[in-house]
């Protein structure tokens, strides 16, 4: 059974049938992302993003064109629902040229600084800080962009959190934390490995506000994402905004998943993003049934169409491994 | 004698050392059900229970500065740190404090922990998570590094150095993992500061760590093709070092190559290089010191390029004859 998804009515058939587009993009993309993995036809580590297409896609959706964010290591989804193109992201993953870091950054790197994806990072709470140093350029040179800081349960564990927190805090910069908690860190429990339930709870000590959200529920995360993004712009300042949500794959490559029950998997997937947007589109008349199809089978081919154009890419040659070290 | 995997050789170590003593224990994340990220602990919560062998928030400041308070107060911690890349968040806590606490409180307190960490590239996990950075640690009175290339010596190693009295960085190379040896079941000890000669040879001396180990031994077998007959000596540990083995086999052989993966610009055949100009054996010296070590690149993702980042089998061969070439 799928909740009915609180439709803003600002929205229209266009802007509510491209959310839907996105988050089949993510979807297909760590799904074939995941089956080259298991191919060995792209090697290195990789983690996928399926079940919180939501997340990437509403928090980015109500952003403006000139904000930015930071990513993490489980950034596909935010890479493309920020606006990359799926060649590159697949190209870099084949370790080519065209790739968006020209094949030496690979899955957990991946950036795009002109269209403001300030980058994924492998540090996890590598982002916290220069989400915070993006929006100080922001405010002190009055360009009027807001920054988007996503993070893991885990990542909120690590000091940089706390420090970059008050710190955002005291100098009312304009950026916003987006948590998209998947109840796991590798393998630990963020039940464990906290005593709060909500890491928005945390906001309080920073004198900011703290927001959850139902991180499957892509209206949802838009409304609390929104409201801390209109925040940030008119000088008030940082918010956490928490997503609930939830990771359907292992966490890396190769995980046997043994810090979980199956039953929890089977509820989280019950509860998946893509098919509650869907379902609801489909309820209101805003879409039908062939319309859907034609949406996903075309998210579908892009992605094919990524594999073709990586393949056919160049390899980088040894000439080009000293290149990029300095400006 | 049956064989181990250097990994099984690391986890045994510290399985025996921890029936025996009570107050050695693991903190680290993921090392509980999980097993670690590359699966060294795998088994051992079950053995010793979450109370000795204890999932960390991902907090590398918190649970690097708890290894020295617990050592500090009695405990014998072992510290897993993911990978050696985060040791720069945990370093403050290993560098000003575990480092320095003996001698600044003029002799009192002790601090017997011991920091495992997998380090070096080869797996394509890009340029966070494939650093070589033991020479930042070698360059700190008051810590000692640990580099075995083998499992017969990591086992004897890792004993030696949970039963040293002050804190230990003990590096494990992700590609020497998999590499077997002839390991005893009982406990044993190898003594920090004594040099290995892993092959002997007459003609040109070299010194190897870790992974570069088993790249010398290798070069070696194809040179022997050619009747050049090389020495080489794993020095084990860099501090302390065992610098007698070095000179001796200097002083026979007169010609000396130096390999690390570790980027060769103030890396630590630095100081072997140094060691060998400043001693007797200058004088004995045929051929300048050649040293080999990573280009200063950050490890790039691609697998061709990430493979030219290092020194190759080939590399050292060409270096060999380069060093026998001389005049
Ligand atoms: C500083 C640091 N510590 C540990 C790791 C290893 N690591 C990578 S992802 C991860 C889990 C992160 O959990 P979370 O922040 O909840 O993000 P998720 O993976 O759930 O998306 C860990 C421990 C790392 N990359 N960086
Ligand atoms: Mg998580």
């Amino acid at each position: 059974m799928t909740s009915l998804l609180n439709l803003p009515s600002h929205l229209k058939k266009d802007d509510l049938t491209a959310l839907l587009k996105q988050m089949w993009q993510i979807r297909f993309f760590e799904e074939k992302v995941d089956e080259f993995f298991a191919k060995g036809m792209i090697h290195g580590t990789t983690h996928l993003a399926v079940g919180q297409e939501a997340s990437a896609v509403g928090s980015i959706a109500v952003l403006e064109e000139r904000d930015k964010i930071t990513s993490t290591h489980r950034g596909h989804g935010h890479c493309i629902a920020k606006g990359a193109e799926v060649n590159r992201m697949m190209a870099e993953l084949f370790g080519r040229t065209t790739g968006y870091c020209k094949g030496k950054g690979g899955s957990m790197h991946i950036a795009d600084v002109d269209k403001g994806n300030l980058g994924a990072n492998g540090i996890v709470g590598g982002g916290f800080a220069i989400a915070t140093g993006a929006a100080l350029t922001s405010q002190m040179k009055n360009e009027g962009y807001v920054v988007l800081c996503f993070f893991g349960d885990g990542a909120s564990n690590e000091g940089s959190f706390h420090e970059a927190l008050n710190l955002a805090s005291i100098w009312k910069l304009p950026v916003v934390f987006i948590c998209e908690n998947n109840q796991y860190g590798m393998s630990g429990p963020a039940k464990e490995m906290m005593n709060i339930e909500d890491i928005a709870a945390r906001a309080e000590s920073y004198g900011i506000p703290g927001k959850v959200v139902d991180g499957n529920d892509v209206f949802d995360v838009m409304n609390g994402v929104s409201e801390a993004v209109d925040r940030a712009r008119n000088g008030q300042g940082p918010s956490i905004v928490e997503a609930k949500t939830y990771r359907w794959k292992g966490h890396s490559k190769s995980d046997a998943k043994k810090y979980r029950t199956r039953e929890e998997e089977q509820e989280w997937r019950a509860k998946d993003p893509i098919a509650r947007l869907r379902d609801v589109l489909i309820q209101e008349g805003l879409l039908t049934d062939e319309e859907a199809a034609e949406i996903k089978a075309a998210a579908k081919k892009e992605i094919e169409d990524s594999v073709e154009f990586s393949k056919q890419s160049p390899m980088p040659t040894i000439d080009d491994l000293m290149e990029d070290i300095y400006a | 004698m049956r064989e181990l995997t250097y990994l099984e050789a690391v986890r045994e170590a510290m399985s025996q050392e921890m029936r025996q003593n009570e107050d050695v224990f693991i903190l680290g994340e993921d090392i509980g059900v999980y097993g670690g990220a590359f699966g060294v602990t795998r088994g051992m919560i079950e053995e010793f229970g979450p109370e000795r062998i204890r999932n960390t928030p991902i907090s590398e400041a918190a649970i690097s500065g708890t290894a020295v308070g617990a050592a500090l107060t009695g405990m014998r911690p072992i510290l897993e740190l993911q990978f050696s890349d985060f040791m720069t968040i945990a370093m403050d806590n290993m560098v000003n404090q575990a480092a320095k606490i003996r001698y600044m409180y003029g002799g009192k307190g002790k601090v017997p922990m011991v920091l495992r960490t997998p380090a070096g590239s080869g797996t394509g996990a890009a340029a966070q998570h494939s650093q070589s950075l033991e020479a930042w640690m070698a360059h700190v009175p008051g810590l000692k590094v640990v580099q075995p290339s083998t499992a017969y010596d990591a086992k004897g190693l890792l004993k030696a150095a949970i039963d040293e009295d002050n804190p230990v960085i003990f590096y494990e190379h992700k590609l020497c993992y998999k590499t077997k040896s002839d390991v005893p079941e009982e406990l044993y000890s190898i003594p920090l500061g004594q040099a290995d000669i892993k092959r002997e040879g007459s003609d040109v001396t070299i010194v190897a760590t870790a992974i570069m180990v088993h790249k010398s031994l290798e070069a070696a077998v194809e040179l022997e093709k050619e009747g050049i007959s090389v020495e080489v000596i794993d020095p084990r540990t860099l501090v302390p070092l065992d610098t007698d083995t070095i000179i001796e086999s200097v002083k026979k052989t007169s010609r000396l190559v130096v390999v690390h993966e570790a980027v060769k610009r103030g890396g630590f055949g630095g100081e072997i290089a140094s060691v060998i100009a400043e001693s007797e054996a200058f004088d004995y010296l045929d051929a300048p010191i050649k040293r080999l070590g990573g280009k200063a690149v950050p490890i790039p993702y691609n697998p061709e390029l990430e493979k030219s980042a290092i020194p190759g089998v080939d590399d050292i061969v060409a270096a060999v004859k380069e060093t026998l070439n001389h005049r």
